[in-house]
């Protein structure tokens, strides 16, 4: 069989069934990704994947999680920006159901920047957290984050897709104020490894780049279980909405 | 060689982070298949 009938014939199997994509595909880059986390891992702690680094020793192999899940807070936050700013100008709720999904994933990632950047501060700095630009920025950009999920998660009001969108906004503006402080203020963390005259090993990034890349494809995965769990809620609730509408005993007026 | 356990306790807490969010989605899918099974009863 050669491979445009076999296209066809997958094409045609998929618009009959539209759950199959989500059957068939979700599975294999769920096991792909499971593949690629833990050769990404293997190659980040393993001295055959990348050096280890001569002043800091083996704790300087928190740089392939710290950094990689840094670089996927701030890729979701700027897809958040362009849902949001879409939402906005459009009102449309699968542009709204995008930011809040990428906000709650980035906020899960950069998370994970502010445990792991302390917990590789104590043994190489001597402190757990210092504030610094750096720091201060990077904790003042969860915050705002965490703020918007909990404008999302407790405000009912009609206007909160709105609102929220103006501080996602507001949040992203603060992305390349974290990125760039070190460029610009003298600050306890260290200085870039790419850019404004920063150098690493060829073998460093690579794996760096792997980790990033492993990372990315998990969020992918997680943004796309949580927007159709967003959705299908959404779907529940305007059917409970029209139900309690249905069941609601009919008024006076109407009676008459 | 003495950092080696903060290398543990940070990987180990990114996926610690990682499972917990994945773990409220599971939940969260679980609560609301039992809300449709409610609804289409």
């Amino acid at each position: 069989m050669s491979f445009e009938p076999r296209a066809l014939a997958l094409s045609k199997l998929v618009t009959r069934n539209p759950k199959l994509p989500m059957k068939i595909v979700f599975p294999i880059l769920v096991i792909l990704t499971g593949v690629l986390l833990s050769y990404a891992m293997y190659m980040a702690l393993s001295p055959n994947g990348a050096p280890t680094e001569q002043t800091m020793g083996m704790v300087q192999r928190i740089f392939y999680y710290h950094v990689p899940s840094a670089w996927t807070a701030f890729l979701l936050f700027f897809i958040n920006l362009g849902a949001s700013v879409y939402y906005l100008i459009r009102r449309c709720p699968t542009a709204d159901i995008l930011a809040l999904v990428t906000a709650e994933v980035g906020v899960v990632f950069c998370t994970v920047v502010l445990v792991t950047g302390p917990i590789w501060a104590r043994p190489v700095w001597g402190i757990w957290w210092t504030w610094d630009m750096r720091l201060t920025s990077t904790l003042v950009l969860w915050l705002i984050y965490v703020s918007y999920l909990f404008l999302r998660r407790f405000s009912s009001s009609g206007q909160t897709p709105v609102l929220a969108a103006a501080l996602a906004v507001l949040g992203a503006l603060c992305v390349p104020f974290v990125y760039f402080s070190i460029w610009f203020f003298r600050t306890q963390h260290p200085q870039p490894v790419m850019g404004n005259g920063g150098s690493i090993d060829p073998r460093m990034l690579h794996v760096l780049l792997l980790n990033w890349l492993a990372f990315s494809c998990f969020a992918f995965l997680v943004c796309w279980s949580r927007f159709r769990l967003e959705k299908l809620q959404r779907e529940v609730d305007e059917a409970h909405a029209m139900r309690s509408l249905l069941d609601e005993p009919a008024s006076p007026r109407s009676a008459r | 060689m003495t950092a080696d356990p903060y290398l543990f306790a940070a990987y180990a807490a990114t996926w610690i982070i990682h499972i917990a969010y994945l773990t409220t989605i599971v939940r969260r899918y679980a609560r609301l298949k039992r809300e449709i099974e409610e609804l289409k009863k």
